[in-house]
């Protein structure tokens, strides 16, 4: 089986311990998580989770059901980029005078859609947001001029596809 | 007035009780059933200890010699009784010396509770004295943990605990408390947990696959059933019974579903695994159905993958979802309790015998008898076997004793040789291979069964490792019989030496003390046996005893435990010798 890029997102209770119990399962397989990102979700009180692993299905399946095992996680999916909408963002920072010395940097903001967040005398911040492969692009053809600053976010992502926990959720609120 | 009963009189006035958190423990102790718990004081702690001395006619605490045996006297106890085993332990070393019986406990589905000690809330992260942080290292040996930092958590949290213990596939819970929480008052009410909206213990069973699974039971011309601990755990002794006479299928069972089904019954045909009989294994890769049954494919059990079972269609009847298709592909999944499973299964399945079949298994037995256990058990040469001495202890308890095994040689030869009659009566450390296990398991075990008796089986190196429960033995005055199958050497391992390593006995060689002066020592009834002449008299003795009893038995030392399949191969390659 081949590797392939997965989404797992992962529905569940807020609770302290359980980002070290679900980063110890892909520890313990001696898989690299690629990205991780944790936020609130759609349903109130729920969180979610959004690792991103570049692995064969097999294992993921088998992630995905240790990872759903765990007491306070509620469901969890995992989908290929072919199901997904996916974006992650990153931010720039890059010395002020660069501006307006080097006419190419303007362009390179137009063409890739990225947002000045900040100027300042000394630096501006770039924001700019889409697939990874869009960020790394943007990456290289500023380097040459010298960053001073970089960060890229985890990954976040819907599914095209309805998720199959509405009816799980219903469920809690009539509890 | 007795506290409990004041507790209860308040409570029905609907009244919380202004209690301490530690003594709200003792509560939700007492609320959950708990009669015994083992553990060891120590600074963050003491302050549950005081509320223990308090309650000491309705909680029985017994000190253990080291937090290690207090948690694998916890296991005992729950493998005996089927109920939560407890142990609580201080912070720091006590907690961490928890660590290899949660790890044990967590990889044979053990329920147990443990409770440690914590610093108080405000120097959490400061490197107190006696802090570690044991949230961050049971996590991955826990079915669930978590640290209660305010005394009101507590009745909320140990429920919890206790169900998540001891519900759908069970486990170890910890749950670590800081000091300040033990002091701290409470209003206490106690309600049990009924459920956890984020965790489904038990599947439900689907009945479109148990159609199925009975549609390809009553097609199989060489059915063969591979049962493991799921069945003592989930109480189906009766319904596998029920279902192996019905279907007339040949069942074999993995070390820890021992004792499950009777040993003498006639479709019991024995062991699976590295060390297992030889036509359980053998005959994995001729049958055309084969029906897992609460048991998890590990591989001592399938040796290599890509060669098992593979002419078989596969039914795995299974609690725990992330278990289906782990380590063996199957056709079919009956998820549920295997006695809701079994139960519906019944009805569907053609009364049948399959004794063309069930014959082969008899032609391997004869095989394996020609080739290894006539060996063992009627010796050609004076040193005394294992087996020699399974089988006279089988003869002294007619197959009603709680055997408990510690992890080497002398563990495989006891689960080949040893007989039942009840289930819940084999306990050894199957999954995680633990050393020092037997003793302190055997304390608990019999503190769980008080009315069987309960041998512990173990051997010269593992015997030491916990060799220090010998006080908690003598000091409880608990009735256990203690055999060592002594080789003076780590007989295992040395085993492998030879087959595989060219006789290099790398630190296999054992100097040991005297055992039976050891023993007195501690005021145990104590013999040793190296004659055959006085197996038999020396076993029958120990039986007779009505109080602990040490037997050690010196055995041949470079004695191999066959059959075996050879790390890595099929099971088809089982070797006899
Ligand atoms: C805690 C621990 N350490 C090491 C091992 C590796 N090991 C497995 S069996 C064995 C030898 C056991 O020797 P002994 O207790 O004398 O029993 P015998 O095999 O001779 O019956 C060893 C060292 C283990 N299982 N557990």
């Amino acid at each position: 089986m081949e590797n392939q890029w997965f989404t797992i997102s992962v529905y569940s209770e807020n609770q302290v311990g359980l980002l070290n119990r679900i980063s110890g399962i892909f520890l313990k397989r001696h898989i690299n998580v690629e990205s991780l990102n944790v936020s609130k979700s759609e349903i109130e009180g729920i969180s979610k989770f959004t690792i991103v692993v570049n692995t064969t299905e097999d294992w993921t399946r088998h992630i995905v059901s240790q990872i759903e095992k765990q007491i306070e996680v509620i469901k969890a999916f995992y989908h290929t980029d072919d199901e997904t909408i996916y974006q992650e963002s990153a931010l720039f920072k890059i010395g002020s005078h660069l501006l307006f010395d080097e006419r190419q940097i303007q362009n390179i903001i137009k063409d890739s859609h990225a947002q000045i967040v900040t100027v300042s005398r000394e630096f501006f911040v770039l924001a700019k947001t889409g697939r990874r492969h869009e960020i790394d692009q943007m990456y290289h053809e500023l380097e040459p001029f010298g960053i001073m600053q970089f960060v890229r976010s985890g990954r976040i992502a819907v599914t095209k596809a309805e998720m199959p926990i509405s009816a799980l959720l219903a469920e809690f609120q009539q509890a | 007035m007795e506290p409990v009963k004041e507790l209860k009189k308040q409570q029905t006035q609907e009244k919380a009780l202004k209690i301490t958190g530690a003594e709200a423990i003792i509560h939700c102790l007492l609320a959950e059933g708990v009669n015994t718990l083992y553990g060891y004081p120590g600074g963050a702690i003491m302050p549950v200890y005081d509320e223990l001395y308090k309650f000491r006619d309705q909680l029985h605490h017994v000190l253990t010699r080291h937090e290690q045996g207090a948690v694998h006297a916890a296991q005992g106890f729950a493998r005996a009784s089927g109920r939560v085993g407890v142990a609580i332990a201080t912070s720091g070393p006590g907690a961490t010396n928890l660590v290899t019986g949660l790890a044990d406990a967590q990889i044979d589905s053990t329920p147990v509770v443990c409770i440690t000690g914590q610093v108080p809330r405000h120097l959490l992260g400061s490197d107190a004295f006696q802090e570690t942080d044991i949230i961050g290292i049971s996590t991955p040996v826990t079915k669930w943990n978590y640290q209660i930092t305010r005394a009101e958590e507590i009745p909320e949290i140990l429920a919890k605990a206790f169900y998540i213990a001891r519900s759908g596939r069970p486990g170890p819970v910890l749950v670590d408390i800081t000091k300040n929480a033990q002091f701290d008052s409470l209003d206490f009410t106690y309600k049990p947990c009924k459920g956890v909206r984020s965790y489904k213990p038990v599947p439900q069973p689907d009945l479109a696959a148990i159609e199925a699974a009975a549609h390809l039971i009553n097609q199989a011309k060489k059915p063969y059933i591979v049962f493991g601990q799921g069945i003592i755990l989930g109480k189906a002794e009766a319904e596998l019974k029920a279902f192996v006479e019905k279907s007339g299928i040949p069942a074999a069972w993995t070390i820890l579903g021992l004792s499950a089904l009777d040993s003498d019954h006639p479709l019991n045909v024995g062991m699976v695994g590295m060390h297992g009989n030889y036509g359980p294994n053998v005959l994995t890769n001729e049958c055309d159905l084969l029906l897992a049954i609460g048991m998890r494919f590990d591989d001592r059990v399938t040796g290599n993958l890509a060669t098992y079972a593979k002419q078989a269609k596969v039914i795995h009847f299974e609690i725990d979802p992330a278990e289906v298709n782990k380590n063996v592909k199957v056709d079919l999944a009956l998820l549920g309790n295997a006695k809701e499973t079994l139960a519906l299964l019944l009805p569907k399945i053609e009364k049948k015998s399959h004794g063309a079949w069930l014959g082969e298994f008899h032609k391997k037995y004869e095989e394996e008898y020609e080739a290894v256990i006539r060996r063992d058990m009627k010796p050609d040469k004076p040193g005394l076997t294992m087996a020699e001495v399974i089988a006279e202890i089988n003869k002294a308890t007619d197959h009603n004793a709680i055997i408990v095994t510690d992890v080497g040689q002398h563990q495989m030869v006891a689960c080949r040789y040893a007989k039942f009659r009840q289930s819940k009566s084999n306990i050894t450390s199957g999954g995680l291979g633990t050393m020092g296990f037997a003793l302190p398991a055997a304390i608990g075990a019999k503190m769980g069964a008080m009315d069987r008796e309960v041998i512990a089986i173990a051997g010269d190196g593992g015997y030491q490792m916990n060799i220090q429960e010998l006080g908690t033995i003598f000091q409880t005055r608990t009735p256990v019989k203690i055999v060592v199958l002594n080789n003076d050497f780590l007989g295992m391992v040395r085993q492998w030496q030879e087959l595989f390593f060219d006789k290099r006995y790398a630190s296999t060689v054992m100097t040991n003390p005297d055992f039976v002066k050891i023993a007195e020592g501690y005021h145990i009834k104590a013999c040793r046996v190296s004659e055959r002449a006085d197996l038999a008299g020396a076993v029958a003795e120990m039986i007779a005893c009505p109080d602990a009893y040490f037997l050690e038995v010196k055995v041949e030392k470079e004695d191999n435990v066959f059959p075996m399949i050879p790390s890595g191969a099929s099971v088809s390659d089982i070797r006899l010798k």
